[in-house]
Order: structure tokens, then sequence, then C-alpha cells
């Protein structure tokens, strides 16, 4: 399948943009007329993935953060991207409940979200070079 | 994000207008737990009526609130009137377990 439509955003690594990166993909998609429940989706898993960057890839640090939405068809790929620590076991920090910052009121639940209410989530890392998260959500008619 | 700490007796009642992600959490966790401070109360209830969007930031934001009613102890932490959007995100935590859950802020005066 081709590709529709493409966009993507460079934002600096602060907690405000979390809000500006789900409202930017949620307003990307509005072209498929989705229903209430499946936007809700889409923002809070990219404000799961830019909160991770934001926090656990740089730290609250300076820091870039790509965002890159690709609609073909009725099919979104999101992808966020940070250069940040990276991750040294993808399996143990997708697991539930798995957090390695309890002390900042984490509760290790973003992962599990991001499985739950996306159609596919693909993690890869390089420790000390950063993080991609990589979701598909298909909208049906 | 607006926040207003209610000081009901043995209830601090807060209710929450706007987004819960980890920018508003912060903000949150220190106008709650300044307010739980200077009053009196025991327990804490928090309105969900107008949270427009929560995230996992808001549960551990919850999760926080349940430690700071512990630390002082014998209290409890009510959450009153969310929608189902929240509801989705609060039971695939578990918080259900240490958190109870009220229709309307009344009810949950009532069940304190
Ligand atoms: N972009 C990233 N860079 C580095 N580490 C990450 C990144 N994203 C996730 N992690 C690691 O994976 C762990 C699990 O992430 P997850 O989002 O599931 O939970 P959390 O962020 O710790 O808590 P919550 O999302 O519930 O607030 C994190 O604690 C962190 O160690
Ligand atoms: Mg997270």
């Amino acid at each position: 399948m081709g590709i529709d439509n493409e966009m993507k955003v460079t934002f600096s690594a602060k907690s405000e943009n979390e809000s500006f990166a789900r409202v930017c993909a949620a307003a990307f998609v509005t072209v498929l007329n989705p229903t209430v429940g499946d936007i809700e989706d889409v923002k809070t898993a990219v404000s799961e993935a830019v909160t991770n960057a934001v926090i656990h890839g740089y730290e609250n640090t300076e820091g870039v953060v790509r965002m890159r939405c690709v609609l073909s068809g009725r099919e979104l790929m999101i992808e966020i991207e940070d250069d940040g620590a990276g991750i040294e076991n993808i399996a143990l920090a997708m697991e539930p409940l798995y957090t390695s910052r309890p002390e900042l009121e984490r509760s290790g639940m973003g992962f599990t979200v991001m499985e739950a209410f996306m159609d596919g989530i693909e993690v890869e890392s390089s420790p000390g070079h950063g993080t991609t998260v990589r979701m598909k959500k298909i909208f049906n008619t | 994000m607006e926040i207003k700490c209610e000081d009901g007796g043995k209830n601090l009642i807060v209710f929450i207008t706007g987004d819960i992600d980890h920018h508003s959490a912060q903000e949150i966790k220190r106008k709650v737990d300044k307010s739980f401070e200077r009053s009196n109360a025991k327990n804490i209830i928090i309105s969900f009526k107008n949270v427009s969007f929560m995230d996992s930031s808001g549960i551990g934001m919850l999760m926080g609130r349940y430690k700071t009613i512990n630390y002082r102890g014998g209290g409890k932490l009510v959450a009153a009137e969310m929608t189902a959007g929240i509801s989705r995100i609060f039971d695939m935590s578990g918080l259900s377990k240490i958190i109870s859950r009220a229709a309307t802020v009344e009810e949950a005066v009532r069940s304190l």
C-alpha cells in the first residue's frame, strides 16, 4: 500500500510539548473521520511515547524529539524517536508495571497502554544513542 | 489545566479541569500535597468530571497521592466522577485495588 499522506515534526524534549505532540497527531488523522475513541487512543499512545523520550531518553535535560506520521489507506503509522539514553533491555522495559524511575511517580504502564490502545508496536533502541517507537493503528470504517 | 482544592474537614476535595499528563501531573502533585499538608484532612477525593485527557502519568500521580495519605495514616483516596476514557486506563493499571471510586463527590463523601 502506498503512502497517502505524511508529516514530520521536530520539537524540544520539554514536558509542555507532550500536549502539542498528541494534538498534532490527532489533527493529522482527522481526514479519516475517526471515532472519539480512536482519537483518544492515538493521543494517549503519542503522549506515552513522547513523555518517555522526555523523562527517560533525555532524563529531563535538553534534547530533540522527532515524530513522523504516515497514512496509508486507513492505516496510521506513528514513529517517535529520541537520541537519548536508550534502553538496555527492551523486553523488561515493556513489561506491565516495570519502571526504572519509581521515585518520579512513574507507574510503569506506558508501554502497556501503547500496546493496548494501538494495533501494533515495535521498539528499537541502542543504549547511549536513542530509541525509536513505531506504532500502527487501523481505523475501521 | 486548573486545580481547585476544597477543605472539607476530614476530606480534601480536589477538582481538576483539563488534561492530566506528565507536564500537568507535577503541578497537581505540588498543589494537592501542599493543601493536604495544611489541612487536617485524612482522606482525599479527586473529581475527574472535567478531566479531558489522562495518560499513565495520571496513574503515577494517583499512586503518589495514595502514598501521601498513607504517610499521614489511616486515610483513603477516592476517585470520583471518572469518564469512560479515564476509567479504562484506571482499570488497566489495577488501581482499583487501592483506590475506591464513586459516581459523584457526594457519594464519595458519604462513603468516608
Ligand atoms: N525513550 C526512552 N528512552 C530510554 N528509556 C526508556 C524510553 N522509553 C521507555 N524507557 C524505559 O522503559 C521503562 C518502561 O517505560 P513505561 O513507559 O512502560 O513506564 P514508565 O515510563 O517508567 O512509567 P509510566 O509510563 O507509567 O509513567 C522506563 O521506566 C524506562 O526505563
Ligand atoms: Mg512511560
